[in-house]
């Protein structure tokens, strides 16, 4: 997208504005799709997807090892970092919409960080596990317990923060952040109870990376963070109506609490299965939909579909960086998402600050 | 729902769509071949841990290096080829992009999906067991020489090693227990915050080989100190590891630090600093190692390197 058109669409009339956000939707899902291609054609080895493609379409077999790059690298690691991008970045726009503030995130109500605990727990004591439970869980027992942790966080925040059917939006941004700084103190505890080792892979852990991406991983994450991506949608006139109040968007005849309840599922179903199969991974969900609120304006019918899209596609963009620019190692993602989301969130919030007041 | 979200499911069913033709033709594609490969003289080996490499030069096999993993500083030679990263969070992709015919790994080197990837790519993967003492040492020498094939080659090395820990062992075990000095292994002192080495770390193990005794022992390993802890253990001699020659605490920031000033390593303004991979790496160079470390503490003694 130029930046001429850019200034055009800013400046457009709703219903040109409304055309404009279908066409976006149709540029991000090619855009998509490019990515994924580009992605399972990039990595540090040198096997050429069309080339296997040609070989296999003449139906002459592929090499071991290319069929493993391809099938056991590539495929799911590139299915991974859309599901992973899409969760991300609908949790973010979700989490905006429902408390009214675009600087939202999961990482505000601590679903992030029970998530976070749970991986946490899971590297330092999952040693101590009967030898027969590790040999069923073994290597999914970090996805599994980090998942747990996020559910248990949303369920605890929920409890709290909700009285007679009502929930109060203040209440839980107040609960998650206590949480989120309760889960970083027993973090914090059994960080010192890891030995070397564990340290190092705690380390690695948080600076997020789609480098285990398995298909048995993917199969893990990928139901719960497709459910949260179908749900979203349905969530949007609700959203649309928040903004402009709780009591106004229930007089617009809007269940104000089913479309909370359901908000808070989804994310805390995309954030947790996200961070599961991840690590941490940071600015997707704050940069991808702000960049789309500039776009073509803040209608969340707009905005979840293109959120999901955009976040997809902006990941595998950042873990095709992290694939090749030090290869034959690579570069844990949450650097690279860093590095370039944190300039762009600047620039957005300079931006920002010319139009409107924030 | 509105146009919209039908335009957006439209693009998410295109999506699964390529998906399903993707992962189909991708599926119809499984070879037949499954032999393992044998061990060759001339194998193309990627080298994971410090001492591995270290170990792989020394039985004179360094030509048939490709990659090293980021931990395999020493010697320099080795810097010079491609790093696949980190011993514990490998790239799988690029360890399969050197087209290694094996791969020769420390025990604990990761992740571990991308070890089982290796393996289904049918790379050789020969795990090298990795325990921090002197038997140890010759353990992993005679497994690296095994994988390699250099066998008798790995005999020889893990005989002059066990003689050079014996004269190093002698030595210690000379020491009077009542001379032994009291070491505090420092790993980092960030934030003013000082990291040391408690039981059954490998810093403990080569100042217990050294004939001295590690200053903290009530706990297991490294982990922060409070400045108490540090006083009450009263060490003679402060150790720490250089990076890649470099010192990372300067004596005079060191010697500031209120809990290091009060000990009698303060006092005497004793501090020994050797490189981390020479100290604490458990290979080939251990030994003369401990040798340096034990003259450090203990004054020169001439190496009759002829006697045993």
């Amino acid at each position: 997208m130029t930046l001429a058109a850019y200034d055009e669409i800013a400046v457009a009339d709703p219903p040109d504005r409304a055309a404009a956000a279908r066409r976006l939707t149709l540029w991000l899902g090619l855009l998509l799709l490019a990515t994924m291609t580009a992605s399972l054609a990039t990595g540090a080895a040198g096997t050429s997807l069309w080339a296997a493609l040609g070989d296999l379409a003449q139906g002459r077999a592929l090499s071991r090892v290319d069929e493993t790059i391809l099938w056991n690298i590539r495929a799911p690691r590139t299915l991974m970092g859309a599901l992973v991008g899409a969760a991300l970045a609908t949790s973010g726009a979700v989490m905006q919409g429902l408390f009214r503030n675009p600087l939202a995130d999961p990482g505000l109500v601590g679903v992030s960080a029970g998530a976070g605990l749970g991986a946490i727990c899971a590297i330092v004591l999952g040693a101590a596990l009967p030898a027969g439970l590790m040999a069923l869980v073994g290597a999914h027992l970090v996805p599994l317990a980090a998942f747990a942790g996020g559910w248990i966080t949303t369920l605890v925040l929920y409890r709290v923060s909700t009285r007679g059917g009502r929930t109060s939006v203040a209440t839980m941004l107040l609960a998650g952040i206590a949480l989120g700084a309760l889960a970083g103190a027993v973090s914090g505890l059994l960080v010192y109870a890891a030995d070397d080792q564990q340290l190092r892979d705690l380390t690695f852990w948080g600076l997020g990376s789609l480098a285990g991406a398995t298909w048995g991983k993917l199969l893990a994450a990928a139901p719960i963070i497709l459910a949260a991506m179908l749900g979203a949608p349905f969530l949007a006139r609700g959203l649309n109506a928040l903004a402009l109040g709780e009591a106004a968007a229930g007089h617009l005849g809007i269940p104000v609490q089913r479309v909370k309840n359901l908000a808070v599922l989804a994310v805390a179903g995309a954030t947790g299965a996200a961070v599961a199969v991840s690590g941490g991974i940071g600015f997707v969900g704050i940069v991808v939909p702000h960049l789309l609120r500039l776009v073509s304006g803040p209608d969340h019918r707009a905005l979840l579909p293109n959120a999901a899209l955009l976040g997809a596609s902006l990941l595998l963009g950042a873990d095709m960086i992290s694939r090749t620019i030090i290869a034959p190692a690579e570069l844990p993602i949450g650097i690279v998402t860093a590095i370039l989301g944190a300039p762009v969130f600047l620039w957005i919030l300079l931006r920002r600050r010319m139009v409107v007041d924030l | 729902m509105t146009k919209r979200c039908n335009r957006g499911s439209g693009i998410a069913a295109l999506t699964a769509l390529w998906v399903v033709a993707f992962g189909g033709v991708m599926a119809g594609s499984v070879s037949a071949e499954n032999t393992e490969t044998p061990a060759n003289p001339h194998a193309d080996i990627v080298s994971i841990g410090g001492s591995i490499t270290e170990i792989v030069y020394e039985l004179d096999q360094q030509h048939r290096l490709i990659a090293r993993d980021t931990t395999s500083s020493y010697p320099e030679a080795a810097l010079a080829l491609p790093d696949v990263g980190y011993v514990r969070g490998l790239s799988p992709e690029g360890v399969l992009s050197m087209n290694p015919d094996l791969v020769l790994a420390e025990a604990d080197a990761g992740p571990p999906e991308a070890l089982d990837v290796l393996k289904k790519a049918g790379v050789r993967l020969v795990l090298i067991p990795d325990e921090p003492t002197a038997a140890g040492i010759l353990a992993k020498i005679r497994a690296v020489g095994t994988a390699l094939d250099v066998e008798a080659r790995a005999e020889v090395l893990a005989d002059d090693v066990a003689a050079q820990l014996e004269r190093a062992t002698v030595r210690a075990d000379a020491i009077a227990d009542g001379d032994r000095k009291r070491v505090l292994f420092v790993l980092s002192v960030e934030g003013g915050r000082i990291l040391a080495a408690g039981r059954n770390t490998e810093a403990a193990t080569v100042i217990g080989m050294a004939g001295a005794i590690n200053a903290l022992d009530g706990f297991e390993g490294y982990k922060p100190v409070s400045d108490e802890a540090i006083v009450q253990a009263a060490p003679d001699v402060i150790l720490m590891m250089t990076r890649g020659g470099v010192v990372m605490v300067d004596d005079a920031a060191l010697f500031a630090m209120p809990a290091i000033a009060a000990t009698p390593a303060g006092e005497a303004r004793a501090v020994i600093r050797m490189g981390g991979q020479y100290l604490l790496g458990f290979g080939p160079r251990t030994a003369e190692a401990v040798q340096d470390l034990t003259d450090a503490l203990y004054g020169e003694q001439a190496h009759d390197a002829g006697s045993l």
